[in-house]
């Protein structure tokens, strides 16, 4: 159990930054997911932690000891790979011991920890066994197992169920969430993909380009991005994005076909005029005689939804969701809700709250 | 697989195989053979096995010209392992420290070694001469091994395995606590293992049939090598005792051979994957 | 190519390379070195004086026409070896490549060879084709046709490309199966569902998929002919008759160990050591395009 505080981390390979002074707090116990896009300098992020690359610049204080540049092997961390990174000349019991061993640990202590950890992961049958006579499901649960007994302050994931297929993806993404909870430890859980994101944090940090760009609650996120790439990011299919410009001292929107629609939440500081993106999520768009012309291109059966893709009169293409079969006309009257918009500036992409009087 | 037929396949591989196997079968009939009948014209494909004595001959006594096989044996047994051993040696080490360091002049001392690859024996025989007899190392078993250990092609096929090694392993490694040492002893040498294998069968072969080098610095009788002695008992062809070259031959061909055999798995997979 | 993860110091590391950089100092560095001197010098005919010749060396080596004519010799040597064994390890590989049976034992008979040494493969050859105990020799010489290759230079040097091609068919054998068995089974069954039958298909699909192979086949074969070979010619030939199988290596040896002309030998083995080079930046050259380095 341990505390997290990242300051002002930066890294540059030479002349390029690929992370730009980042800040962070982590709780005890707290699981905070890094989200982005490949590239965005999540990974980059988490192997500062690790202590597998050093810092161009930064403090990263776990229980309130700069590790910042101790070895990985000084740090207490324990890390979970994408591809597992299993010794593969190792049984499973030695995969997980090797640390312990390394550490100078008592052998009844090994033998303890390593049955502990095999018992609580289902690995009991599999102790002999070499990585390549496991599943993928089985690797994976070893590459956590060896985590585990080494009872780190910090664990950090690094896309740890991107091998893994859909099945057992969901299953691990529920089994990491329960074992993180029990054993209370401190975790970094870097993952391009949303639905591990919103599922698995107690809080996400969305990173864009080495800029960490929002971190909050995954439900804050997803109700309150802070940008438009956020908005775009999370949330599938993605937000709908509406070219607009403010009107009405700021009390409403202009559309690009003329019509005006009233913010449901108050009045937005600027001047009329001022170019916005008024963003929309599929499913909150509605159908309504009367609205705008939807010409649907593509239907796509979800089973228990149906997202359905086409344009506007203005030519935008724009997607809908709706519950069960949905319409089969090939032409509908859709509106945008003005309780359900987000609004960005138009210039920079950043959010625009009411103003509070 | 094609539906076509098999024969065509099966007479190709079969022509091969009797390719090598007709010499080979020649060799080891004709060492049971009577010298006088063999140089009369009279080799034949059928062994008269009443004189398998003459590997007994050949290994305590030898031949016209050269000691007994044994001992020749022996010398070649020595240099073949002094070599394999010598160079997996130093070749994992230079091979480690120039993929998983960064040192200053790193890149020199890759194409130093690189280099070597450009400067076979056949290259400089006269000042590799003079250089070993200014060293005192003429005629001596150091002189015969310590020159050849020192080669570039097994540090690139060790550097060539390191880089394969993934990331995330040397990672890992590292997060579960383990030093350079360590990492070296309980992960790279045992992960590399088959890679190893390999570079033995090569290198031992290579060791045994050397030629030129043994040639050039041994040239005392009791640091001769099998190889050295079958073409020093060829070369008095007057009175060449030709059963006893092909014992001798026969001899010479049965350690690498089945080194080769044993090792066949891991060997083609390693010359193959690691030289390319 | 580089590794991401790499362990931190550099006193370690130095350590480790120096057995190697010493040795290679000493037998490699200082002695090419020292090649690279002697074939710009020249001694008196007693051995007592040596004096700076500048490129001369050179100069006479390359109006030497017999060194020319070891030089013209070497090429076809090597061109006949090269072909020779690529095109007969190639028609094994493709047939051991086929899904019949018994080709475990097939690929485990071509595969030995590979321990032979080149001095035990021209005992092999003596055997068969030496003029009076030679299997075949003595045959041909039975039914009239005059076979010595001990006098007759064409068969002399018949003899040492039989020899030397022969001995390196398996090492060829082991690499253009694994280079055939690597091309993707979905890309052959593509070509079949295309149509593509026989040898249309081994020459439209398969041999270019094995062209990276072939060519890497080529160096190292070319190289084996020019330096490896020597032993070979050695025991079957000793460079004769006359000078008729005479290769550059031979000549080396023959002029530097045997004539004891150090100046003209070092500027020989200059000239070689260039050859290497030229032969490794190619392929090197290669490798690096296809990936390999």
């Amino acid at each position: 159990m341990a505390t997290l505080v990242i300051e002002n981390l930066r890294k540059s390979f030479g002349p390029v930054a690929v992370l730009h002074g980042v800040d962070l707090a982590l709780a005890s116990g707290e699981m905070l997911v890094i989200v982005g896009a490949s590239g965005c300098g999540k990974s980059t992020l988490l192997r500062l932690v690790a202590g597998l690359d050093a810092p161009t610049s930064g403090r990263i204080v776990l229980d309130g000891r700069d590790v910042a540049r101790l070895d990985p092997s000084a740090r207490d961390i324990a890390m979970v790979f994408q591809n597992y990174a299993l010794y593969p000349h190792m049984s499973v019991f030695d995969n997980m011991a090797y640390g312990l061993r390394i550490r100078g640990l008592a052998k009844p202590d090994i033998e303890r920890r390593v049955h502990e950890a095999a018992d609580i992961l289902g690995l009991r049958p599999l102790l002999t066994r070499k990585p390549r006579q496991l599943s993928g499901g089985q690797r994976q649960r070893v590459a956590m197992g060896r985590a585990i007994v080494r009872e780190p302050k910090l664990f950090l994931f690094d896309e740890p169920l991107s091998n893994l297929d859909a099945t057992l993806r969901v299953q691990m993404r529920a089994e990491i969430r329960r074992l993180q909870r029990r054993m209370g430890v401190t975790s970094l859980y870097v993952t391009h993909d949303q639905v591990e994101a919103m599922t698995l944090g107690d809080r996400l940090l969305v990173l864009h380009q080495g800029v960490p760009v929002q971190l909050a609650t995954p439900m804050e996120v997803f109700g309150r991005p802070a940008n438009t790439y956020v908005a775009g990011f999370i949330g599938a299919p993605a937000m709908n994005f509406l070219p607009a410009t403010l009107a009405s001292q700021g009390t409403a929107a202009r559309f690009a076909d003329g019509t005006i629609q009233r913010f449901a939440d108050g009045r937005r500081a600027g001047a009329d005029g001022h170019k916005l993106t008024i963003g929309i999520r599929p499913e909150h768009v509605e159908f309504e005689p009367g609205g705008q012309n939807f010409q649907v291109d593509l239907v796509e059966p979800l089973g228990s939804e149906t997202v359905l893709i086409g344009r506007l009169a203005s030519g935008q293409l724009i997607s809908v969701k709706v519950a069960g079969a949905g319409p089969r006309d090939e032409t509908l009257m859709v509106s945008f809700p003005a309780s359900a918009f987000h609004v960005f500036d138009g210039t920079t992409g950043l959010r625009i709250d009411p103003v509070v009087n | 697989m094609s539906g076509r037929a098999d024969w065509p396949a099966h007479t190709v591989l079969a022509l091969g195989v009797l390719l090598f196997l007709v010499p080979v079968w020649l060799l080891l009939a004709g060492s049971t053979l009577d010298p006088a009948a063999i140089s009369r014209g009279e080799l034949s494909m059928v062994p008269d096995l009443r004189n398998l004595g003459v590997y007994g001959t050949v290994l305590t006594e030898g031949a016209p010209g050269v000691g007994p096989v044994w001992r020749m044996m022996l010398v070649s047994a020595g240099m073949a392992l002094a070599i394999a051993f010598g160079k997996i040696a130093i070749s994992i080490l230079s091979a480690y420290a120039v993929t998983f360091f960064r040192f200053p002049l790193r890149m020199v001392a890759f194409w130093i070694i690189f280099i070597t690859l450009m400067l076979p024996v056949e290259v400089r025989i006269i000042p590799t001469y003079s250089v070993m007899s200014d060293l005192h190392l003429i005629n001596t078993f150091p002189g015969l091994t310590i020159p050849l250990i020192a080669s570039a092609t097994a540090t690139l096929l060790f550097r060539q395995t390191f880089l394969a090694i993934p990331d995330e392993l040397v990672e890992a490694a590292r997060m579960d606590g383990a030093g350079p040492w360590r990492f070296l002893k309980d992960i790279l040498i045992p992960v590399s293992a088959a890679n190893l294998a390999a570079l033995f069968v090569i290198l031992f072969v290579y060791g045994w049939n050397q030629y030129l080098w043994p040639l050039l610095v041994a040239t005392d009788p009791s640091l001769d090598t099998i190889v050295i002695g079958i073409v020093k008992m060829i070369g008095t062809e007057t009175q060449t005792e030709w059963n006893k070259v092909m014992a001798a031959a026969v001899l010479a061909l049965l350690p690498p051979i089945l080194v080769v055999v044993l090792m066949q798995r891991w060997f083609v997979k390693g010359l193959t994957e690691g030289d390319k | 190519m580089e590794r991401r993860t790499i362990f931190p110091g550099w006193g370690l590391p130095v350590l480790l390379v120096m057995p190697q950089l010493a040795l290679t100092a000493v037998f490699f560095l200082w002695p090419a070195g020292q090649a690279i001197w002697s074939s710009m010098t020249r001694a008196d005919p007693f051995g007592i004086r040596t004096t700076f010749v500048g490129l001369e060396n050179f100069a006479d080596l390359f109006s030497d026409p017999l060194y020319l004519d070891s030089a013209g010799r070497t090429v076809v040597f090597c061109a006949a070896v090269s072909a020779i064994s690529l095109l007969l390890a190639l028609a094994l590989a493709t047939a051991a490549d086929r899904e019949i049976r018994g080709r475990a034992l097939y690929r485990f008979m071509l595969i030995w060879p590979y321990a032979v040494a080149p001095a035990i493969s021209a005992v092999l050859w003596i055997l068969l084709l030496h003029p009076q105990i030679g299997l075949v020799g003595h045959w041909l010489n039975r039914i009239g046709i005059v076979w010595d290759y001990k006098l007759n230079g064409t068969q002399a040097m018949l003899m040492v490309i039989l020899a030397s091609a022969w001995k390196q068919i398996s090492y060829n054998f082991i690499f253009l199966l694994a280079g055939l068995q690597s091309i993707p089974k979905s890309i052959v069954e593509a070509a079949r569902l295309d149509g593509a039958k026989g040898f249309f298909r081994f020459r439209t699909i398969i041999l270019p998929l094995l062209m990276p192979t072939v060519f890497f086949l080529v160096i190292v074969n070319l190289v084996y002919a020019a330096f490896e070979t020597f032993p070979t010619v050695l025991a079957l030939t000793q460079g004769g008759p006359g000078k008729a199988t005479e290769t550059l290596v031979v000549k080396v040896y023959r002029d530097g160990v045997i004539n004891l002309d150090v100046g003209s030998s070092s500027a020989q083995s200059v000239v070689l050591m260039a050859a290497v080079i030229v032969l490794t930046a190619v392929q090197f050259r290669f490798l690096g395009k296809r990936g390999g380095e």
